[in-house]
């Protein structure tokens, strides 16, 4: 300031005519079980526009799923051929790659909550009269439905590799994926919640993700492993997403029982073959459970 | 809905009562006291580290107060958190927006979250939009936005549910002197429009001006509070800046013939001095230095800053800045043992 005699306030111009605009009053309800709904809705389709508005994104995460399938499949077709029985390694791996691809968009998903606590924006929804759970359930919802979407353009690429477009198969391999994804994205926000750095928080993904995504079957079958591999194998949770994502894919195929035998002999738990319907249900327990350890984080911190 | 406590103006829209913060060892806030009335429009100044944001965050129940208590809007602020909460409009110093959704996307957004009524979001969007000049660029990315569009946005999304109390922290800082105008005649026209009471922290003087009523904060204390005008009246003296042709000889012949005390700052001897109009015709006649030119202002509240701590806001800013690193290197050589 200068030391010019103070005119009073400087006068500022007003750009709009008061009362050109009529004053529209609006008021904030006390929260209900509506009102959170409604917040749940929004942070949920906020995840969905922000995720239509950006198509490069949705270009790049296709590459390391069609690598894994043309590339390393093609590739490896000639040394396994002894082993697939006539079927084409790309066709194993293909409910693998099913689900890989939906875990790693998942958890880029919930990394977006690192970057909204970096670019300020997780602060306004913090200070909202809402539940914090309706946040994480929203931000949980948001992220398995965009990685549900990217899941089935992978799953457009079936007839590519012998699989045919049933549209039972569709449906199931769809609602799998949905699961795997919500389940993953509560994984990914549970720990995201904690993390203030985008490059820990990849990071720890890296760390997290790598093991589990080798140790889950994706790339093998989970029968005949050393007695090692085979208990790593069985405690992974994302064996049991990829298990009964390729007896599904496996039961549309028209193959040899020997094949099927060979590449879909399933997860056992003592010599007990898992059902689909348990491997499913641990799943969404997973997810549940890791849902309720972010909510209940997200609610501690200031 | 309206619950019993909603829209009781006789009661003040702020009250503070021996509001406190620690950090552990570092006393943010040392228990501040008072009252903000509805309609209001408080300032609240000081240097940055003075404990400005930290009293605005225990207002708005996004940090505990370590002791004492405060309502807003009638509702306490750590047990009636909720309640606080749906009557307040918050604009933070640092950007809040989603960039990559547009500026109705993050105005929609915001009235969800609220709970504000389907059918009034679209009429209170373009209301609060056409007041920040924004209306014409709704549909746009805030990725492509100026600093002082985003300012005028989060203004905007401050507005959206209609808040009692508006809370804006350092709203005009970094921002061109336009703008800040701008945000002026926002803040001037809500008055006018709408009941709000708007509790603000700057630390530009002359923006304080604005203010009907200002807290000085220093040190985690509030040092003065009231009108700007009653302040400044309260300092007394004027402001008289003088150059002349020998300033040293100047210095001591204004303390032996008139016992002021005069100071060289700029390349100008300034003093102050009660009536300095009144003054300026002895001190020709009298000073026995030539003079070449003489400026004498009232007082602003640069000085009334300068007798309530003893600095200037700048050095004060300086030595909050040495005094955060001697805090921090406390804090890290504790961690090490």
């Amino acid at each position: 300031m200068s030391t010019t005699a103070p005119t009073g306030p400087p006068q500022a111009p007003v750009e709009t005519a008061p009362g050109a605009v009529p004053v529209v009053k609006v008021s904030v309800p006390r929260r209900t079980v509506f009102s959170e709904l409604r917040a749940i809705r929004i942070v949920w389709r906020r995840e969905l526009i922000r995720f239509a508005s950006d198509r490069l994104r949705i270009v790049t995460s296709l590459v390391q799923p069609l690598l894994f399938l043309f590339v390393l499949g093609s590739g490896l077709q000639r040394l396994a051929s002894a082993g697939t029985h006539g079927v084409s390694l790309r066709t194993f791996l293909y409910p693998g790659i099913l689900c890989i691809s939906v875990m790693f968009i998942a958890m880029f998903q919930a990394a977006s909550i690192v970057w909204d606590r970096e670019f300020g924006f997780l602060r306004e929804m913090m200070v909202a009269p809402v539940r914090r759970s309706s946040i994480v359930i929203g931000k949980c919802l948001g992220g398995a439905t965009v990685a549900g979407f990217q899941g089935v353009i992978v799953l457009a690429l079936a007839g590519l590799v012998n699989v045919p477009y049933d549209p039972l198969l569709i449906l199931g391999v769809f609602g799998l994926q949905l699961l795997l994804a919500f389940t993953i994205t509560a994984f990914g926000v549970m720990i995201a919640i904690r993390i203030k750095q985008m490059q820990s928080f990849m990071g720890v993904m890296q760390m997290i993700i790598t093991p589990m995504f080798f140790l889950a079957g994706a790339l093998f079958p989970p029968s005949g492993l050393p007695g090692w591999l085979t208990v790593l194998n069985r405690v992974d949770p994302l064996t049991y997403a990829v298990d009964p994502m390729r007896r599904l894919v496996f039961a549309h195929l028209t193959i040899p029982p020997l094949a099927r035998h060979a590449l879909d002999s399933g997860v056992t738990w003592w010599g007990w073959r898992v059902p689909s319907l348990v491997e499913v249900a641990v799943i969404f327990a997973l997810g549940l459970l890791m849902l309720g350890i972010a909510i209940w984080e997200f609610s501690v911190t200031e | 809905m309206i619950s019993p406590t909603d829209g009781n103006d006789a009661r003040p829209a702020i009250a503070v009562h021996a509001l406190a913060k620690d950090y552990g060892e570092v006393h943010a806030v040392r228990g501040v006291d008072f009252d903000v009335a509805p309609g209001e429009v408080f300032g609240f100044l000081g240097p940055n580290g003075a404990g400005k944001t930290t009293t605005i965050n225990m207002l708005c129940t996004l940090t505990k107060p370590t002791s004492g208590w405060a309502t807003v809007a009638g509702h306490d602020v750590v047990r009636e958190r909720d309640d606080v909460r749906r009557n307040i409009g918050l604009v933070f110093q640092d950007p809040t927006l989603d960039s990559y959704l547009t500026g109705a996307q993050n105005l929609k957004l915001h009235a969800e979250l609220y709970g504000v009524r389907s059918d009034l979001v679209k009429p209170r969007m373009e209301q609060v939009l056409r007041m920040v000049g924004l209306w014409e660029r709704r549909d746009t990315k805030v990725m492509t936005f100026s600093g002082g569009m985003r300012r005028r946005l989060e203004i905007a999304r401050g507005l959206m549910h209609s808040p009692r109390v508006l809370f804006l922290d350092e709203p005009t800082i970094g921002l061109d002197p336009q703008t800040r105008r701008s945000i002026w005649s926002y803040i001037r026209q809500l008055k006018e429009q709408e009941e709000i009471t708007i509790f603000m922290t700057t630390h530009y003087m002359d923006e304080a001006e604005w203010c009907e009523r200002i807290a000085i904060m220093d040190h985690g204390e509030i040092v003065a509070l009231d009108a700007p005008e009653t302040l400044k009246a309260e300092v007394g003296t004027d402001r008289v800046t003088i150059h002349t042709a020998d300033d040293s000889a100047a210095i001591v012949a204004l303390e032996q013939r008139f016992g002021i005390e005069g100071r060289v700052s700029e390349g100008a001897l300034t003093f102050g001095v009660a009536a300095g109009e009144e003054f300026v015709p002895r001190l020709f006649a009298e000073l026995g230095v030539s003079i070449r030119s003489v400026h004498v202002s009232r007082p602003t509240l640069d000085d009334v800053f300068m007798s309530f701590t003893g600095s200037t806001i700048r050095d004060a800013e300086e030595d909050h800045a040495k005094h955060r690193n001697r805090v921090m290197m406390q804090v890290m050589s504790g961690m090490r043992r």
